[in-house]
């Protein structure tokens, strides 16, 4: 009788507590990064793992977003003889939401699921609970720089993305479809705002993207159940958590810099 | 020695993102212009301004000599009241100039242009421009053209 209406009580009474470990879990994690001040050695490999080796699919993912713009975007602003605005559909479309959305969305395939399976299974082979009983706290030895290290390495990506992007739409336009380069470059300089456009768009959202994707991933991780099982859906909910939650907060950013109301 | 190498790498990539930030804040963004601000102020009321923006050039003889600086609507006269930032250079252009609203082809950005006039006294800091022209606007054109045509019929037809 009662049986849907339990279910649907001790649902949402989980969700609830997994938000509040979750809160807590940053709230230690936060408390750990001074530990970073003694050991700077542990950010360095961690950043290599995670900035370092998503490079290539950063590079190569955002020429191609690039491309795909200036070639999607001539094909329609020829029709108008407004192909000199190019750049600046190029440059903002990258800059405000492609640059952003994509680098969270490819870190969190790259390198959030490597996290929680590193996490994951560290816990599962008691590698945590044994630092714990030699006295090393686990949150300062090892989740401290993973979480640094990401939350560092995304916006540099996002930034690293967005640049490639324009300049592959760049080579597309110009350089292949013989858009007139200076105009290319002068409309988009008129109409990309330092503050408004790359500082919200690149900047704010990365950084917002960056805890986002970096939270998610270590606490599946820490939280996955240790077995191979559990590591295994560890690290599908951190994908897939990982983008919802960057799509969404990406909609809520939008509404709020750009939105009318 | 692995350490060293691994330091190395990590120096490159944010290296490599700084310099992403830096070709984004300076090839990219309005920052390229940022210094063409400095020059010397003066305004124009209009009484309609059509599609101007900030930022949009200001030109003399299809030249780019500076930038609208800010656009405000006065509130007595209920005037546009644009402000353009002319660069220092150009220090010499006299004081009865003055300034239209253009559009770049049929469809492009409106920017302002500047006729010289032919005082012998100059334009500088604060000083306004007392000739302007407003943007046309392709509606009221449009409309004044129908009510054009309906009156060319009406006595045409009334014999």
């Amino acid at each position: 009788m009662t049986g849907p209406l339990e279910r649907l009580g001790r649902w949402v009474l989980d969700r609830l507590t997994a938000l509040g470990r979750a809160n807590l879990f940053l709230l230690r994690l936060v408390g750990a990064l001074a530990f970073l001040v003694r050991r700077p050695g542990l950010l360095v490999r961690q950043l290599y793992a995670v900035g370092v080796l998503s490079l290539p699919i950063i590079l190569v993912s955002g020429l191609f977003v690039g491309m795909v713009l200036g070639l999607q975007g001539y094909a329609n602003l020829v029709d108008f003889g407004a192909t000199s605005s190019l750049g600046t559909v190029v440059a903002l479309s990258l800059i405000r939401e492609l640059g952003p959305v994509l680098t969270a969305l490819l870190y969190a395939g790259r390198a959030g699921s490597a996290l929680t399976a590193e996490i994951g299974l560290m816990k599962a082979t008691e590698q945590l609970a044994s630092m714990q009983m030699m006295a090393v706290d686990p949150f300062a030895r090892v989740l401290a720089p993973r979480f640094l290290a990401g939350f560092i390495a995304v916006p540099l990506l996002t930034a690293i993305f967005t640049a490639v992007g324009i300049l592959g739409g760049y080579w597309v336009a110009v350089v292949q479809l013989g858009v007139d380069g200076g105009a290319f470059w002068a409309q988009m300089q008129a109409r990309v705002l330092l503050w408004e456009d790359i500082g919200n768009g690149v900047a704010v959202k990365s950084v917002v993207f960056a805890l986002l994707a970096n939270w998610i991933a270590l606490f599946e991780g820490y939280e996955a159940h240790p077995t191979s099982e559990g590591v295994s859906l560890a690290t599908t909910q951190t994908v897939v958590a990982t983008s919802l939650a960057v799509l969404g907060g990406d909609f809520l950013l939008t509404a709020l810099m750009f939105g009318a109301w | 020695m692995r350490q060293k190498h691994l330091e190395l790498l990590v120096g490159v990539f944010v290296a490599l993102g700084l310099a992403a930030f830096l070709l984004l804040a300076l090839k990219v963004s309005d920052l390229a212009h940022i210094g063409e601000d400095k020059g010397y102020r003066v305004t124009a009321r209009f009484e309609n301004i059509g599609g101007l923006k900030i930022r949009a050039p200001v030109t003399l003889g299809g030249v780019r000599i500076g930038r609208v600086a800010g656009i405000n609507l006065d509130p007595q006269t209920f005037e546009a009241l644009v402000t353009l930032a002319i660069e220092p250079q150009y220090d010499r252009l006299p004081s009865d100039s003055s300034a239209s609203i253009l559009t770049a082809g049929l469809l492009g950005e409106q920017y302002v242009g500047l006729e010289p006039g032919g005082m012998d006294d100059f334009l500088k800091n604060g000083s306004s421009l007392k000739l302007t022209q407003s943007a046309l606007v392709l509606e009221k054109l449009i409309g004044r053209m129908f009510t054009n045509a309906a009156q060319g019929e009406a006595p045409a037809k009334a014999p």
